[in-house]
């Protein structure tokens, strides 16, 4: 009896601590909102936070990109050239890569790279008091830390995602070009064929929606760390666990959107 | 040493009432009562634990009390907005027990970032004048390029206390000025405390577990034992008495 009592304990325990948590990252998330469209705006730690994250991320968005493209373009055309429909390859790249893989790689690329490293930034001002020095000196430390960086990262990846989509297509031209001899103009042409005006807004508002997620997150892990450097890696490690779980979430929402406006 | 500043006991601008405030289970303050008096040197003495940091936090406004006021220079810092707490916050200079300087800035960087925050139409020439004036008065003039992961112990301390001084406050809070320094250096940060009090006219709450410290800077010591004060007064009284808790506090420092 009295285990049973203990497990219902621990169990409404963990659901308090579960709900708690949800509240408090909703009310983050609308505090950003909040703060986001009223003065004073941090312009310049905005663009610092932009150049930061985009300098970041970018070479290892480079590489990842460019072999994605090499190695999804070579193990694609052994199943096409069955059917006799390698002419079709550039547009099944064009579509995988701009609609799917690009906003998807970079987003989980960034989530890795910058939203772990703002998780440890923020959660190592938490917990060595920079931050209560902020709010003690009258600046708003959420204004200034975590509304520039999730506007950074809110701008920033959709950036990155379309380079990385560039990326990606060179990578996957260079294999086709070194098989077929296709011409750029030709491949691209090709690759571009197949998509629409919706597939491009839906590539952008998914990297848009990513970018908002890997920021808030960071933001939120790291600036509610606790428990002293251990926090920190805790903050930083679990910014890149529930980034990465909320945007295959959000993937799949945002692709079921997509195809439910392409029904009208 | 003696202090010069004269104490105004007509002007009180800190006043603590009944103050609570507990941690889940753990009760850190239990009706504590302070009065701060203009150019008045508080020093809040009590074992690790014992509830001094959050008492200064309250002050500032980090946290917020169960039960009780606390009135800064006339306001309710409770009752508080945010936008009226940020000008309160003004005139409250904060010194943190780790110094919380900005790692990704250097110095001088260190000590414009509030100015800059909170006055952004200051000329460079302003901030600069401003920078020169508190880097001198705690000694670090050659240190206004360097990070401050490059400094030591002691200088991060003078370095935050000179980022509060920027803002040029009415009421100093140190917790622990003195904590992880050695002698010779906990010497000098006592003499700054003194000097700053003199210079820039401040009232001083500073917690400490260190007697030298309270000794050096203290106009008025209190004990903080079981989240209340045991006894507060000038230093001689306060350790003279008969209070058991006091006495093993007292006799715990010097053994130390």
């Amino acid at each position: 009896m009295k285990r049973t009592t203990s497990r219902k304990y621990v169990l409404t325990k963990r659901l308090d601590n579960y709900f708690y948590g949800v509240n408090n990252a909703y009310l983050f998330t609308a505090d950003f909102f909040k703060q986001a469209l009223r003065r004073p705006f941090h312009f310049k730690e905005l663009v610092n936070q932009c150049y930061e994250i985009g300098l970041r991320a970018l070479p290892l968005i480079t590489l990842t990109g460019f072999i994605i493209g090499i190695v999804f373009t070579k193990q694609s055309r052994p199943s096409l050239e069955d059917f006799g429909a390698t002419s079709w390859l550039p547009s099944l790249l064009g579509i995988a890569i701009v609609k799917a893989l690009g906003p998807l790689v970079t987003a989980l690329i960034c989530s890795g790279k910058v939203g772990s490293g703002i998780g440890a930034e923020l959660g190592s001002m938490k917990v060595t008091e920079q931050i209560d020095a902020m709010e003690v000196s009258a600046i708003n430390p959420f204004k200034y830390l975590v509304v520039t960086r999730v506007l950074a990262t809110t701008i920033t990846i959709p950036i990155l995602s379309f380079y990385c989509s560039v990326v990606a297509l060179i990578g996957s031209y260079i294999n086709v070009h070194s098989e077929e001899n296709t011409s750029f103009v030709i491949f691209f042409k090709n690759a571009f064929s197949t998509i629409n005006f919706l597939d491009l807004w839906t590539a952008v508002a998914k990297a848009v929606v990513f970018g908002f997620t890997i920021g808030i997150i960071g933001c939120y892990k790291g600036f509610n760390a606790t428990q002293g450097t251990s926090g920190v890696g805790k903050a930083a490690n679990e910014a890149v666990v529930m980034s990465m779980f909320i945007i295959f979430v959000e993937e799949i929402v945002i692709v079921q959107i997509s195809n439910w406006i392409r029904t009208f | 040493m003696e202090t010069l500043h004269v104490i105004d006991y007509n002007e009180t601008v800190i006043s603590i009432k009944d103050l609570y405030k507990s941690f889940g289970d753990l009760h850190v303050l239990k009706g504590v009562s302070l009065d701060l008096h203009k150019g008045e040197n508080i020093v809040v003495l009590g074992k690790s634990g014992t509830g001094k940091s959050v008492l200064i936090k309250i002050i500032a406004g980090l946290l917020k009390p169960d039960k009780g006021e606390v009135i800064v220079l006339g306001k309710n810092v409770d009752k508080l907005k945010l936008k009226e707490l940020n000008e309160l916050r003004l005139h409250i200079g904060f010194s943190f027990q780790n110094s919380a300087l900005y790692d990704s800035m250097n110095v001088r960087r260190n000590l414009e970032f509030p100015l800059m925050m909170n006055y952004p139409k200051l000329t460079k020439k302003e901030v600069d004048a401003a920078v020169e004036e508190v880097i001198e008065a705690v000694g670090l003039k050659n240190k206004l390029k360097e990070m401050p992961a490059s400094l030591s112990g002691g200088q991060r301390k003078r370095i935050g206390i000179a980022r509060t001084l920027i803002l040029k406050p009415k009421i100093m809070l140190y917790d622990e000025p003195t904590a992880g320094l050695d002698p010779i250096t906990c010497t000098e940060i006592n003499q700054l405390i003194n000097e700053v009090q003199e210079k820039y006219n401040t009232s001083s709450i500073i917690i400490t577990h260190d007697l030298t410290c309270a000794k050096a800077t203290g106009d008025k010591v209190a004990i903080l034992i079981d989240g209340q004060f045991a006894k507060a007064g000038k230093f001689d009284e306060v350790f003279n008495s008969n209070n058991e808790l006091i006495k093993e506090f007292y006799n715990y420092n010097f053994i130390q």
